[in-house]
């Protein structure tokens, strides 16, 4: 069959047009029930770093909402570590970080988290659950072949951790992957935060000797992955991270 | 049913199955098969996708200009790949988190354009409904039986229960690291390759 020019031309115009349609349509009547998804598995990651969930509970989204009554979002600016009086859904720290105009380059002392920008806004979440009081901190950094995203929870008093998870995160199974294994993970609650000169919480080399009291063992077998963890921890407890808001915070009570 | 119909429903499942027998598809078998709910899952959206694909394209077969016939089809299966994605988004949102880019990919996948291209541009939709129907059933079905005895053999479950009490939680099985890594799935899909060819002799290429 022959077809002139003029209906070819056509005939991708009309299917570009109502293929958009199609898509767009979808993208908005769907975007309300996609933004409560994301916040309910993010409110979930916080619950469970938290400790304020058993590890196997399921979860359904009433346990999410009456836990996080005692859990406050807060957008804080960076560099200053002051409260930014916006919504805590309302802000992407990791979409914002891409933005020239809203984050800055990562200082060179922290090039080892392979994060090339930080958002000048960032999340916390400050849980007054009584007894449980700590506060979350989303992180992220690079490991071997990923960006890994996780959550920090750190008491109150910033004198010890509470706990440390990986949500998202593309390391080797077996080896790398096993930074989301919950009995590495179980090494960090307890373990103290800042010592003498600045962040001493930190990763080192499988078996290698350490400070008990400030670092844990990596995993064998995934050097780079530990390595990873560790300069991500560092970026984001120190100065170019949560540093200046936590120092109110600590300050202020 | 006549047997151009029978046809088209069942040689998809064993004679021309696309995974087993034309190969297509193959990555998706690979990435997706850990865990059966995932395959169910990716399953479901490719049959849509398909179906729908199939059908859109059969209806404008003979407006569709041959010139420009291959972006076309692309940008009908693209835009129902992203319903799909979006759906899932919505309403199985961890399902979706463990397809990651899989639904994305299906847009890449093999057997919605060779379907496509091959059959719907040729026949008329209900005849291509079908078609698309039953070679997702034949991906399905490959997907499904890669995936029950991945989780199995990886992780001692099926559809996430534990069958084998596996050893970390107590339990005597040590699960199968391999089945958990993509050679599990070559490994699976071959095995299923020999025994389908083996059967049915008419299959075997001349050496």
């Amino acid at each position: 069959m022959d077809f002139s020019n003029k209906y070819v031309l056509g005939f991708a115009l009309l299917l570009c047009v109502v293929c958009s349609a199609l898509v767009s349509s979808t993208a908005v009547a769907l975007k309300e029930r996609q933004d409560a998804n994301k916040e309910l598995d993010q409110r979930r990651q916080v619950i469970r770093v938290a400790g304020l969930a058993q590890p196997g509970d399921a979860l359904p989204k009433e346990t999410v909402d009456t836990l996080f009554e005692s859990i406050q979002g807060r957008v804080i600016d960076r560099e200053t570590g002051d409260y930014i009086d916006v919504p805590v859904a309302s802000v992407d720290p990791i979409k914002e970080s891409k933005d020239a105009e809203m984050s800055a380059k990562t200082p060179s002392e922290f090039k080892a988290a392979q994060v090339s920008r930080l958002s000048n806004r960032l999340q916390v979440f400050e849980v007054k659950t009584p007894g449980k009081e700590c506060l979350v901190l989303p992180i992220h950094g690079k490991g071997l072949w990923s960006t890994m995203y996780g959550y920090l929870a750190v008491k109150n008093d910033l004198s010890e951790v509470v706990g440390i998870t990986f949500y998202a995160h593309g390391e080797t199974p077996g080896l790398g992957g096993e930074i989301d294994n919950p009995s590495w993970k179980a090494q960090f609650p307890g373990k103290s935060v800042f010592g003498a000169d600045g962040v001493g919480l930190g990763v080192v080399k499988a078996s290698a000797p350490r400070d008990a009291d400030y670092e844990v063992d990596g995993l064998s077998g995934a050097t780079i992955t530990t390595k990873g963890v560790d300069a991500t921890i560092k970026l984001w407890l120190g100065p170019a991270g949560y540093g200046p808001y936590l120092e109110q915070f600590k300050t202020q009570g | 049913m006549d047997k151009a119909t029978r046809g088209i429903l069942l040689d998809p499942l064993h004679e021309q199955n696309p995974i087993t027998l034309q190969v297509l598809g193959i990555c998706s078998a690979l990435a997706v098969t850990t865990k059966l709910e995932t395959a169910f899952v990716m399953s479901a959206a490719l049959t849509f996708v398909l179906v729908c694909s199939n059908t859109t394209i059969s209806l404008l077969r003979n407006k569709i200009p041959g010139s420009i016939r291959i972006i076309t089809q692309l940008a009908i299966i693209a835009s129902l790949v992203i319903v799909a994605d979006q759906v899932l988004k919505a309403f199985l949102f961890d399902t979706s988190k463990a397809l990651s880019v899989f639904v994305g990919l299906i847009i890449t996948n093999c057997i919605v354009m060779g379907r496509a291209e091959a059959f719907a541009m040729a026949n008329p939709p209900m005849a291509s409904a079908l078609d698309g129907f039953a070679n997702s059933m034949g991906y399905s079905v490959v997907l499904i039986y890669v995936a029950l005895f991945r989780e199995l053999l990886g992780s001692g479950k099926v559809l996430g229960s534990p069958v084998f009490a596996s050893v970390s939680d107590g339990g005597w099985y040590v699960p199968n690291g391999l089945m958990v890594l993509s050679p599990g799935a070559f490994f699976l899909i071959g095995l299923l390759i020999w025994v389908q060819r083996s059967m049915t002799p008419t299959l075997q290429e001349a050496d």
